[in-house]
């Protein structure tokens, strides 16, 4: 339920996060009486490639939505290169589940590509030669030039993902906000989609994934974000994704053993 | 007047039509209630309107045939079977093609509706049909009924009534976890079927009382009234019923005194006065309980947010929060805390400590998952296992509980 | 039959038959994207209450004060709607039925109990409008539609639903990419501040002012049938959103110019000596292009990912 809330999401934190692409300070979101995400202070390095982690229903990507106001938030504030969010649409780049939406939608995949340049574009701008040619470079770095013309119902679930990545692209953000991009994706897009990551990150731009496989997290990211309706512990891979913090945000939900094995600490 | 209306002194024609709207009101609320929460309150609506161009086509078959066409059973029958008609079109235009129900719903029913317009205008140019009076059938009109029509019209409405009753348990079965009834043997696309030829008979049996357009209401508004009152199937069923037998025995009887109230518009708004008061009133799901239900969660959420930054030397960010602890007495006006406040936020540390190591720890797995950042450990732990996670923190004894 | 006698009796109403149509059809088209269809059907039956009222304000039966009526009435029927499935956690086709049938109920009511007797006011007149009516006296052949004189005694809808139907292109045409981006993905285009709230109710209400300006000439029969059939027909037809605003526009002038033929002349080549319900035979026209489309268009099914 929306009632009127008392947050205050247009006004950033007093301290000082000029550079920090994407602060979130004393976030509580709600559905109904259980907060799924408590009190909760994140903060993104810059150039950092980094994964919210934590068990099913901890709140990952209502944590990621209530920071992008996709979602209102009972209480907490956001802040976007030490701006108000409302200011800052134009260097974020979100990519939702690929769930999220109806894929029987009347449309093509270049023309979802092309949302992404919406901010340039605007209500009345033609789209223009320039446009289709950045269009089509971002469908080439996903490798998806083939399908442009493609009705979009008419795409796999990894290739719908990779259409999601490349409308991110086209928008040429300096942040990435990605929810769950490898579920239900097959092994060659998961590949793709973790190469354009890096060199995003290789460019300067800061990465961030809500995640689900604690088996590729040491590999894919450098920065670990762990929740489980509070937050657990964040920092660098090497020293946050430790079996403790494991235990601390699975609980008994993950077995020892299993721990053991994807923690750093054992490694 | 308004006491002999309801108490059936009206003579038996208003007394029969009351007591069959009676029972269809019931019916209709019992059946809205399964089609409600099978999601598919609106496909009455395509029912209802789909029933015209039977109603209209019966009429010039009668009349083809030699009758005066206004045989009440011969009109039903019509309505019935383009309404069939309609459902039929609805289903194949979901299945065989990419629209979606709703889509699929208002297309039946604007359709039919408009050919239904047609023959209605047809009938009109027709020698008899300028006194068909078939234009009471998109608004109902009880007034001059005759008694072979307040019969079927009672008749319908128990025999409605009764095969609901024979039905309830598949119903509620079906409605309530289509899945599990599947997998205990009942045959869900069978009762599906059996919900939608129930709500058309509702449908059939209340065209001549309350009119096609409104006849809808009686299968939507009474089982979302009810809906705030109970999360069981078979008491909102139930008090679906009743807001239904209700509004249909007041609205027949209303219209029974004063012919000038039309009886359906009666019913439809005696039953929707009782969703307003449902809406607003009733404990739990009602408006008004979950306004401040959720006030006192958020104030809740601040002030512990707060206590915990207040805990942890970290600044308070929101007016809202230090408006609260203030008025809690938590802090004072420059934003320092109270001696309460210190005390409070002491606390507050010490039970998120707890807490995170209930949370880490599989033994204690169904406590942590109670966890929602606000309730208090003791409610869910006894003082011993308190007392031992304390000593497992080993951080400083004796805060006060 | 394209003489004098057209002009005068015929031009005019298949005219507002026609931007009627594609003023409803138009923004159907998302409304049919967006799975709410059936808003088009709620805001049709609270037109009724809401003309009711605005003559017990005013106490003449006047075409502004009327649809000032309609038009708020239907953005009181779309926020009850969100109120209820809001705050009473309903689902959207219950909440719709509850507002337009009490609405509906409540509009009947009144109309019953006032004396409107005088005043050309009743059930019958809302549903299926007046079409045949709206005749051109002054015209005297073709030439008229160059003569001002003549010009002045064109029946007060025509312009009225013109009017509407450039206000609702200009919306479409201003607000095309967030409302696409809106309706396709909302959590994308929050992030991108498309702003995808305010573009629904915006759709809701043009949808509200359509459905308003062409339930003054034509009755609501022809708006609910506009604001779905043709949308859905044209759905059938492409896969690409603008080819299939192309044909909704298609589909709704040919529902409304062969609906209207067949209303005024169809009887006459039966043998039958008068005419039927021309805006009944809109909606059915409408309805037998659906069933056509949905028997045979090119994309009448979901399309599934190929194997390749």
């Amino acid at each position: 339920m929306n009632l009127k809330l008392a947050s205050d999401l247009g006004t950033p934190p007093t301290e000082d996060l000029s550079g920090v692409p994407l602060a979130v300070r004393g976030m509580t979101v709600s559905y109904g009486q259980k907060p799924a995400v408590f009190s909760v202070d994140m903060t993104i390095q810059n150039g950092s490639m980094s994964a919210i982690i934590g068990p099913n229903g901890a709140g990952k990507s209502t944590l990621l939505k209530a920071a992008l106001g996709v979602i209102k938030p009972l209480a907490g504030r956001v802040s976007v290169y030490g701006k108000p969010l409302k200011s800052q649409h134009h260097r974020i780049a979100y990519v939702p589940q690929r769930a999220s939406v109806d894929w029987d939608f009347p449309t093509r995949v270049i023309d979802v590509v092309l949302m992404g340049l919406y901010r340039e574009l605007g209500l009345l701008r033609r789209v223009r030669t320039s446009h289709m040619e950045t269009a089509m470079a971002c469908l080439d770095r996903v490798g998806m030039t083939d399908f442009a013309e493609r009705q979009i119902g008419q795409l796999s679930g990894g290739q719908q993902q990779r259409v999601f990545l490349a409308r991110a692209l086209a928008q040429g953000a300096d942040l990435y906000l990605l929810d769950e991009p490898f579920a239900g994706v097959d092994a060659a897009t998961e590949k793709a989609i973790i190469a354009v990551l890096k060199s995003l990150k290789d460019d300067g731009k800061t990465v961030v994934a809500v995640h689900h496989d604690l088996a590729t997290v040491s590999d894919y990211f450098d920065q670990v974000f762990l929740i489980n309706t509070r937050k657990v512990a964040e920092g660098p891979v090497a020293t946050t994704f430790t079996a403790e913090n494991l235990n601390a945000a699975y609980g008994g939900r993950l077995a020892t053993a299993q721990i053991d094995r994807l923690a750093v600490s054992a490694l | 007047m308004l006491t002999e209306a309801l108490t059936l002194q009206l003579g038996y024609n208003a007394t029969l039509v009351a007591l069959g709207a009676m029972f269809l009101g019931v019916a209709a609320g019992v059946t809205g209630t399964f089609l409600f929460l099978r999601k598919r309150a609106l496909v009455s609506d395509a029912i209802s309107h789909a029933t015209l161009p039977g109603v209209g086509l019966a009429f010039m078959i009668m009349v083809a045939f030699g009758g005066d066409g206004r045989n009440l059973l011969g009109l039903l029958l019509g309505s019935a079977l383009s309404a069939s008609f309609g459902l039929l079109c609805i289903g194949w235009l979901t299945r065989r093609t990419r629209l979606a129900e709703d889509a699929a719903i208002g297309a039946v029913l604007s359709v039919f509706f408009g050919f239904g317009i047609v023959l209605l205008t047809i009938i009109q140019t027709m020698r008899v049909g300028q006194q068909a009076g078939l234009e009471g059938f998109l608004l109902g009109s009880t007034a001059g009924m005759l008694w072979n029509d307040a019969v079927i019209i009672a008749v319908g409405g128990a025999l409605t009534l009764a095969v609901v009753i024979a039905l309830r348990r598949p119903m509620t079965l079906v409605a309530f976890d289509p899945e599990y009834a599947a997998a205990r043997g009942l045959n869900v696309a069978r009762v599906d079927l059996a919900i939608m030829g129930l709500a058309m008979a509702v449908t059939v049996v209340g065209l001549k009382i309350v009119g096609l357009i409104l006849i809808v209401a009686m299968l939507i508004i009474p089982p979302v009234a009810a809906r705030f009152w109970s999360e069981r199937t078979d008491h909102v069923a139930l008090i679906a019923g009743g807001i239904g037998g209700a509004s249909a025995y007041i609205g027949a009887g209303l219209s029974a005194v004063a012919p000038a109230l039309p009886t359906g518009p009666i019913i439809v708004l005696v039953s929707f006065a009782t969703f307003l008061i449902s809406l607003l009133l009733a404990p739990g799901r009602g408006v008004l309980a979950a306004v401040l239900r959720h006030r006192r969660f958020q104030r809740r959420v601040h002030i512990r947010q707060g206590l915990l930054a207040l805990a942890q030397g970290q600044p308070i960010y929101e007016r809202y929060t230090l408006r609260l602890l203030q008025r809690a007495g938590l802090v004072e006006a420059d934003g320092v805390a109270t001696e309460t406040g210190r005390a409070r936020a002491a606390k507050a540390l010490r039970d998120e400590a707890r807490w995170a190591l209930v949370r880490s720890d599989q033994a204690l797995e169904g406590a942590a998952a109670l966890y929602d950042g606000l309730r208090d450990l003791e409610t869910v732990l006894t003082m011993d296992q308190i007392t031992e996670i304390d000593r497992r923190i080993g951080a400083p004894q004796g805060v006060a509980l | 039959m394209m003489g004098e006698e057209f002009v005068s009796l015929s031009l005019t109403p298949l005219l507002i038959g026609v931007f009627a149509a594609i003023a409803c059809a138009l923004p159907g088209n998302f409304l049919l994207l967006r799975r709410q269809a059936l808003i088009g059907d709620a805001i049709s039956h609270v037109v009724l209450p809401g003309i009711v009222v605005a003559f017990l304000v005013t106490g003449y039966v006047s075409a502004w004060p009327m649809m000032l009526g309609a038009a708020a009435a239907s953005l009181l029927a779309v926020g009850l709607i969100e109120l209820i499935k809001r705050l009473g956690r309903i689902e959207p086709g219950a909440a719709m039925g509850v507002t337009f049938t009490a609405m509906f109920a409540g509009g009947v009511l009144l109309l019953e109990q006032t004396d409107t007797s005088a005043v050309h006011l009743d059930v019958e007149h809302a549903l299926y409008g007046n079409l045949e009516s709206l005749i051109w006296l002054d015209a005297t052949g073709w030439r008229s539609v160059l003569d001002p004189q003549a010009l002045a005694g064109v029946p007060d809808e025509l312009p009225r639903i013109f009017l509407t139907l450039l206000a609702v292109i200009a919306f479409m045409r201003l607000f095309w990419r967030p409302l696409k981006i809106a309706t396709f993905d909302t959590g994308f285009a929050q992030s991108v501040g498309a702003r995808p709230t305010a573009m629904g109710l915006a759709l809701v209400v043009v949808a509200a002012v359509a459905a308003v300006a062409a339930f003054d000439a034509v009755g609501s029969i022809i708006v609910i049938a506009m604001f779905i059939c043709p949308p859905a027909a044209a759905r059938l037809m492409t896969n690409r959103l603008e080819r299939q605003i192309t044909w909704s526009v298609v589909f709704a002038t040919v529902s409304a110019v062969l609906g209207y033929v067949l209303a005024g002349y169809g009887p006459l080549w039966l043998g039958a000596d008068h005419a039927v319900s021309a805006a009944g035979m809109i909606a059915t026209v409408s309805g037998i292009i659906l069933a056509m489309a949905a028997l045979c268009a090119p994309q009448r099914m979901r399309s599934g990912a190929p194997a390749n």
